[in-house]
């Protein structure tokens, strides 16, 4: 298993390469002068010249290159010119408040969709599987940043339900000493319930936002290759055994269906990590998404190149996670490997 | 819909050939799947406003009104007026153009560029194939979105590149499939025909693979322009691309946004709620032209 999993984490290295070689070309084809971007708009000509032996752009290419990837490795992403600090500490400071949302988003879809998925494939054709089909294609079709604003029309304007949708936690708490950088678990081991309850208000309009969003493609997933599974010899088998159908379903069905859905959620990952940055800027999320946004606005380059990259580095790991668990849950993978 | 999956004795009928014309079996999928009916019009009213939006609308959807900002919906004002006074209305319907086109647009440069590069790779193999290959794992290892977003920044802040970054993040979609079908195709009976005639490989390629694979190419093309659309409005809402005060779907939902939690609802609903059915009408008749031109691959 350990050789296995080893041998998955060299298959990400050309990926990363890749990821990082697309990063680099991103820095460089800035139309126009890259120094003069790098510098921002209200720089003097010393100071653009200055930046531009400071970020090496008087080498070759190559030389370049490398000094890039040096400094990747040193954890150097550049300086941000909005908050003056550097990028990879901004980025490390707000990765946590993104990376809550993305999670509770998830988590919520997939205890939606799952069940959802597997009743409409063991009741085909009645309401709850015509339920599915509509939430499948509606899914698809809300623009998330539509969706979330209409969230907080409905649930703060109207009904008064939730809190204002701006950031993490109410002004007139503090936050809970960091330990995992997740407010809801932080709060729980400073045995702060209090602030458990505000920032779980603040939380659950944006969670539920991405949550409509990813419910599409996994309970679509989840209810054709359930369907799939229950038409196969060894459910009839199982069925002709005699074992009752809540163990066929919830053992022998689900388990296998679930290779399928697992696959997926690479995708599913990829859309959420997308959709992330538009959710916070609904919900004023102080996240990397509302942070690279903020950049884009002020022009500030570096923020935005280190946003990428750290999001595609995160989703190649989040790949390579998706396959290990393949692995967990298909004892095939393992034995073929 | 439910009883497609039944196995009935189907009654036998003499009158009618099995090969009809492309129009009865177009006048079949919509009869079988009225939504299908519903999205075509949809479409229809889609281009019209985008063809002709600006000579319909009844205000200057530039022309700011003071004295009228921020009322709700009336008999004068449809969707009602933003904070400048400006006719929601007129604004939604105009900018109906500049989405469709960014759509329609990207999905044509994607369509060739990604079409032929994926007919290259699975007809030619070899290094061509790797290459290709390659390129789109490297786009498929970022989040799409994020792509796109980084494209824009680095490319400049301009329509033209929302469109090329919209374009470049469906590259691996469309590679995908013109691949695996002319990698089918690449040694079937009429291609080794024409092969035997002495057609080379690009003539081949052109007059052989292209135009077999035309169809399923199609149905890529309308599954992927909601996709498309929603991509775009997304890229604009964060404030990239399309630039204020031009009427786009996505910078008016933004621009609503503020007034949201005031309760002034309307600035940003209606032109959300067009972003959702152009998608909506899309990701439908996307449905239906695959089972207009893919009739195994319905569900």
């Amino acid at each position: 298993m350990l050789a296995q999993i080893g041998k998955r984490f060299l298959t990400v290295i050309p990926s990363l390469i890749g990821v990082i070689i697309v990063t680099f070309l991103l820095t460089r084809v800035l139309p126009g002068d890259t120094a003069s971007y790098f510098a921002g708009p209200a720089a003097t000509p010393q100071a653009i010249a200055e930046i531009r032996t400071k970020l090496g752009l008087d080498k070759p290419l190559p030389v370049q290159f490398a000094d890039y990837v040096a400094a990747l490795v040193k954890g150097d992403l550049g300086q941000s010119l909005t908050t003056g600090q550097a990028v990879t500490k901004d980025i490390a400071a707000r990765l946590p408040a993104s990376a809550e949302l993305t999670l509770a988003g998830l988590f919520l879809a997939m205890s939606i969709a799952l069940p959802l998925g597997v009743m409409a494939a063991v009741r085909q054709g009645s309401w709850i599987d015509h339920l599915c089909r509509i939430i499948a294609t509606a899914g698809v079709s809300l623009p998330v940043f539509f969706t979330g604003l209409l969230l907080v029309y409905v649930f703060y304007f109207i009904l008064g339900w939730t809190p204002a949708p701006l950031g993490r936690l109410d002004v007139f708490y503090s936050e809970p000493a960091r330990v995992t950088g997740f407010l809801l678990i932080d709060s729980l081991i400073a045995g702060e319930f209090e602030t458990f309850r505000a920032a779980f208000a603040q939380l659950i309009l944006p969670a539920v936002t991405l949550a409509i969003f990813s419910l599409a493609p996994i309970t679509r997933m989840t209810r054709a290759s359930m369907l799939a599974v229950l038409g196969a010899d060894f459910v009839r088998t199982a069925r002709a055994s005699g074992l009752d159908s809540s163990t066929i379903i919830g053992t022998y069905a689900f388990r296998n269906a679930m290779l399928p859905v697992v696959t997926t959620l690479g995708m599913v990952f990829s859309f959420l990590l997308g959709a992330n940055v538009l959710v916070e800027k609904v919900f004023a999320w102080p996240g990397i998404g509302s942070y690279a946004v903020e950049a884009l606005i002020a022009s500030d380059y570096a923020p935005i190149q280190g946003f990428v990259l750290t999001m595609a580095i995160l989703y190649v790991l989040l790949n390579l996670m998706i396959d290990i668990l393949y692995g967990v849950i298909d004892p095939r993978v393992r034995l073929e490997g | 819909m439910a009883d497609v999956g039944k196995l009935e004795p189907a009654p036998l009928r003499f009158d009618a050939p099995p090969s009809t014309s492309f129009f009865a079996h177009a006048r079949h999928v919509v009869s079988e799947n009225p939504i299908t009916g519903l999205a075509s019009g949809l479409f229809l009213l889609i281009v019209v406003a985008a063809l002709l939006g600006p000579s319909l609308v009844p205000f200057d959807p530039l022309m700011s009104d003071t004295a009228a900002a921020l009322k709700p919906p009336t008999w004068k004002h449809w969707f009602g007026t933003d904070q400048l006074g400006r006719d929601i209305f007129s604004r939604v319907i105009v900018a109906t153009r500049l989405d469709f086109a960014i759509a329609v647009l990207s999905v044509v440069l994607v369509f060739v560029f990604g079409g032929l590069a994926g007919v290259m790779a699975g007809f030619f193999g070899g290094w061509i194939d790797k290459l290709v290959g390659r390129i789109a794992d490297t786009i498929m290892a970022f989040p799409l979105f994020v792509l796109a977003m980084g494209i824009v920044a680095a490319l400049g802040n301009s329509v033209t590149n929302i469109v090329i970054a919209t374009a470049i993040i469906n590259f691996p979609l469309y590679v995908r499939v013109a691949r695996a079908e002319a990698n089918v195709r690449r040694e079937a009976g009429f291609v080794q025909a024409a092969r035997l005639s002495g057609n080379s490989d690009w003539r081949l390629l052109l007059t052989q693979i292209v135009p077999n694979i035309m169809p399923i190419m199609a149905v890529q093309v309308s599954l992927t322009m909601g996709y498309a659309i929603l991509n775009a409005a997304g890229l604009s809402f964060i404030g990239l691309g399309v630039r204020p005060p031009t009427p786009e779907w996505g910078i008016m939902v933004a621009e609503g946004a503020a007034f949201i939690v005031s309760g002034e609802w309307w600035i940003a609903f209606f032109p959300g709620l067009a972003l959702m059915l152009a998608v909506f009408c899309f990701n439908l008749l996307g449905d239906g032209v695959r089972d207009l031109v893919d009739p195994q691959r319905r569900n």
